[in-house]
């Protein structure tokens, strides 16, 4: 895979968003991006299926471009593992976000090339803060492993929840919670939320890091995203939670390596196979 | 392939472009549901930003003379000319003429099977990988069934 062609790497840095486009499916092809230092200004939003994620993400979206900002997001979902095709709809819940310039959506799947999405994150995002784009939302579904590596690569990670749920422990379990700088309770117009806030404050009393912000927004009428939205500005994220991150960055960059490796496949059938042992597996792809 | 389906206009009936979305999807595609009620312009937004390859239209309104024109001229003017659309609901027979001279390269309407939409996209895929003419802007008379 080669290098990405200057001309419509200029062209994508001149504003067109057609050329921006074609760069990003270059990167999630295995194509290399190669531009200046970037700064990107970044924000992982995770959580259960069904709390809100999307429509949350469509109102700061609405406040950001209120602000002059340009709001690029990439929503990852999953591809399934029977077909390899996958249904990609969070832009459907993002409100007016098809109405302007000032907004750029583009959906992820995650597919099941070697080391997951992870590995063309980073480059993606350098590319979209190289053509302008001021605050980058990386938006998953907060279900697993892989889903906590790809907000690992933001600088900020908010975690969505909601009412009746029942399952923060389950977030406790995955790590997110502890990767997350600020938790939000979506749909306080419904009852049981300012309990569901509660409990989760009372977790996060208990662990070291009892400093995580908590809100209680409603992304269905508004209510608190204001708020939100400023607590998320002035988000600098802990040094623990930076180390966090930057352990998961590393672990899904060792993944991309190991499965990219070119006696992978011999391997893996040798191991199947009973002819060497998985520590012996280790030392070849060592 | 990468494949979005959209709903232009006025239109709040999406049974069927979920129906499709998900066949499409079991069919090892990805696809971009837009959800309702979107106008042209919002649509070729939509394939530019997502990269499409391909584009489904589902419209039961009776607008499709006006709407599926408009995108697909959206789509040319953006230099989007090399995406292949498809179109899909209740469009009469006799509308078809002037939506595949538009550059629709395939009409499906109540009863079509999911599979024989599937069989369209890799007739189109192939004749994107040997460099024939299949998009919205490409000239050719090719046409499914």
């Amino acid at each position: 895979m080669g290098l990405i062609d200057s001309d419509l790497l200029n062209s994508a840095l001149s504003g067109s968003r057609r050329d921006l486009s074609r760069i990003l499916t270059a990167i999630e092809d295995g194509h290399r991006f190669e531009v200046g230092p970037q700064e990107p200004w970044t924000l992982g939003v995770t959580g259960p299926p069904g709390v809100g994620k999307s429509s949350l993400i469509g109102r700061l979206i609405s406040r950001w471009v209120e602000r002059g900002q340009r709001v690029a997001v990439l929503a990852v979902d999953p591809s399934s593992p029977n077909s390899g095709g996958a249904l990609l709809a969070d832009r459907m819940r993002m409100g007016a976000i098809d109405s302007g310039d000032s907004v750029f959506v583009r959906s992820l799947a995650t597919r099941n090339h070697p080391g997951g999405l992870a590995s063309c994150l980073s480059p993606m995002i350098g590319c979209l803060a190289a053509c302008g784009w001021n605050r980058i939302v990386i938006e998953t579904v907060g279900s697993g492993q892989s889903e906590i590596r790809i907000v690992a690569f933001a600088d900020r990670v908010l975690l969505v929840d909601g009412p009746d749920r029942g399952d923060t422990v389950q977030a406790e379990k995955a790590g997110i919670m502890e990767l997350a700088d600020i938790i939000a309770i979506n749909k306080s117009d419904l009852p049981n939320s300012q309990q569901a806030a509660d409990s989760v404050r009372s977790a996060i009393g208990l662990s070291q890091d009892s400093q995580t912000p908590v809100h209680l927004v409603s992304a269905h009428d508004g209510n608190g995203v204001d708020e939100l939205l400023e607590e998320i500005e002035s988000c600098s994220g802990s040094q623990r939670r930076g180390r966090l991150r930057v352990r998961e960055r590393l672990l899904s960059a060792w993944d991309s390596r190991l499965l990219g490796h070119p006696r992978i496949n011999e391997v893996l059938d040798a191991v199947e196979t009973g002819s060497i042992t998985l520590d012996e597996a280790v030392e070849i792809l060592d | 392939m990468r494949i979005v389906i959209a709903k232009p206009g006025l239109d709040g009936h999406d049974r069927g472009a979920k129906v499709i979305a998900r066949a499409l999807r079991d069919g090892g595609h990805e696809v971009v549901y837009t959800g309702l009620r979107k106008t042209p312009e919002e649509i070729v937004r939509i394939v530019m930003d997502e990269d499409a390859t391909a584009l489904g239209l589902s419209t039961l309104s009776g607008a499709h003379d006006v709407l599926v024109p408009a995108v697909c001229n959206g789509l040319r003017e953006e230099g989007l000319s090399e995406v292949v659309v498809f179109a899909g609901g209740i469009i009469p027979s006799d509308d078809h003429d002037s939506l595949h001279g538009q550059g629709v390269r395939a009409i499906f309407g109540p009863g079509a099977r999911t599979s024989e939409i599937l069989e369209f996209l890799e007739a189109a895929s192939s004749r994107i990988e040997s460099g024939q003419p299949v998009g919205i802007g490409e000239n050719s008379g090719w046409r499914w069934g």
